[in-house]
């Protein structure tokens, strides 16, 4: 399990349990917080699911995939700490992590 | 009970999706969402991919945890059909007698899988995927030394052959036109689909029409095909396509034609009752055409139209269409229709299983079809829809990288 902090574009803050082995992704659709759509569910497809990770915890979230990297790329607005966060797996490492919204994920 | 408020009927992608943007774009009245599966929405693209292979569970099907809906004020009515829509007195009668008032209604009644007429299609063993039942039925039927037959060789019995294998199933894949895929993509990529699921062990079948389903004490034992010769099989997968579930809007005299006809917003011939999904007729004003689109992508652009246009939001932009399909190691990504293309370029090699290929007409991309080539697909999505004419050349070259050739 670990607490889960997103913030949307607009500076409103929704902290949320998330259980382990889902990803980020799914901690924000199952808990209604606007702002991520994760068109595809998952499956590393629509890059809609696009997040910034706070620096701090890009360490532990880890680095991203090819496949992510090359859907990253055309996304709107990318960061270094640019992330689809259907890619992070939620673990108790992960407790206190902090996600920013990107102003839109299309 | 009488609510008013949003009545969805529909439990699928589209309606829970709808329900839940009303609910983000403020909507404070009721909402009601009908469906006539026993439970709560969940995604269906899973079930002929991860969740038939058992990568993924039940939970990870559902589109929202089932406590969702009663935390955000939307009332779950499930297991249950609605039979007729009183457009006079704006309410919808269910198959339990109850009748719901709506200020708006949206249909989210999405298709249903084609049956094949021939005989024996009633035979156990004869099986469809399009709902979980069906997903658990299919499932448990599997397994090594299993025999499957799919009939129809489009995404969801490739899917499924690619889930049989995994699961250790013999699959044979009957296609009645002389290629697989025929209804929805051309060039290199079905003859690459198909070699690669023969590398996997797929047999297939081309110009193959299945005329008869052979059977013993009820239970299907083989396929016969035209001209007498029977595939024998434990069971088979239909997989010919979808019909709209539209007869609720037929029935209730709204404009309908393949599918209830709607604007960009999702509104029907009645403007207190929108359709969303599946089961619709859209306007594709890319293609400057309308169109019956079945894929999650369009289900949630209509869904939040729709919520948005309720709501009194601001229109969400408009998407370009887009689906994938995942089997083996490989993800299909498209975007687009090919609607009205005069060539094909090819980036990319088939053969390292890593390629796109963009249909184009005249200097524009109308459509692509990616294989493991995420940048393909992204960049060719953001051509479509810009319509900027592109330089044919830099678009086969894979040593342009995609964002030049978008930028081109």
């Amino acid at each position: 399990m670990a607490k889960i902090t997103y913030i949307e574009f607009n500076g409103k803050e929704h902290v949320v349990d998330v259980k382990n082995g889902l990803s980020v992704m799914e901690g924000a659709v199952k808990n209604n917080i606007p702002g991520i759509d994760a068109d595809c569910g998952g499956a590393c497809a629509c890059a809609t699911c696009h997040v910034y990770v706070e620096p701090e915890w890009l360490a532990k979230t880890g680095s991203r995939s090819a496949m992510e990297e090359s859907m990253l790329d055309f996304a709107e607005n990318v960061e270094s700490n640019s992330r689809l966060s259907c890619q992070i797996k939620v673990s108790d490492e992960l407790n206190g992590l902090v996600v920013r919204m990107p102003e839109s994920q299309h | 009970m009488s609510n008013a408020g949003v009545v969805i009927v529909g439990a699928g992608h589209a309606g829970g999706t709808a329900a839940a943007q009303l609910r983000q774009y403020g909507y404070g009245g009721p909402i009601t969402i009908v469906g006539d599966e026993p439970v709560a929405p969940y995604q269906r693209p899973p079930l002929s991919k991860a969740w038939l292979k058992g990568e993924a569970d039940a939970e990870a099907l559902m589109l929202r945890p089932v406590s969702f809906y009663a935390e955000h004020g939307i009332e779950l009515i499930l297991d249950i059909k609605a039979t007729a829509i009183d457009r006079a007195a704006k309410a919808v009668v269910l198959s339990d007698g109850r009748r719901l008032s709506y200020e708006q209604l949206i249909l989210a009644t999405g298709s249903r899988a084609r049956p094949l007429p021939v005989p024996g299609a009633d035979l156990a063993g004869v099986l469809f995927l399009r709902s979980a039942a069906d997903a658990e039925v299919l499932k448990a039927a599997l397994g090594p030394g299993k025999r499957l037959v799919v009939v129809g060789g489009g995404y969801i019995g490739l899917e499924a052959a690619a889930s049989a294998r995994a699961l250790g199933a013999d699959v044979v894949v009957l296609e009645r036109e002389d290629r697989i895929l025929a209804r929805v993509a051309a060039g290199a990529l079905p003859t690459f689909f198909q070699r690669y699921h023969e590398a996997k062990g797929v047999r297939f079948e081309l110009n193959a029409r299945t005329v008869r389903f052979v059977g013993e004490h009820g239970k299907l034992t083989g396929v016969e095909l035209e001209g007498g010769r029977v595939l024998p099989c434990d069971e088979v997968l239909v997989g010919v396509g979808n019909i709209p579930n539209d007869e609720l809007a037929r029935d209730a005299g709204l404009a309908c034609e393949g599918g209830i006809v709607v604007d960009l917003e999702g509104r029907t011939s009645d403007p207190a009752i929108f359709a969303i999904g599946d089961v619709t007729h859209r306007p594709l004003p890319l293609y400057d055409r309308t169109f019956r689109l079945e894929s999650v992508a369009n289900a949630l652009e209509q869904a939040k139209q729709a919520a948005a246009a309720i709501a009194g939001a601001p229109p969400p932009p408009h998407e370009v269409t887009w689906n994938w399909s995942d089997q083996y190691d490989l993800k299909l990504q498209m975007a687009g229709i090919a609607f009205d293309a005069d060539a094909l370029v090819v980036r990319g090699d088939p053969a390292a299983a890593k390629f796109a290929v963009f249909h184009l007409k005249g200097p524009r991309v109308q459509a692509v079809e990616a294989v493991n080539a995420p940048a393909e697909f992204m960049g060719g999505r953001l051509l479509i829809g810009s319509q900027k004419p592109v330089d044919r050349a830099k678009l086969a070259d894979p040593a342009v990288s995609m964002k030049e050739v978008a930028a081109s």
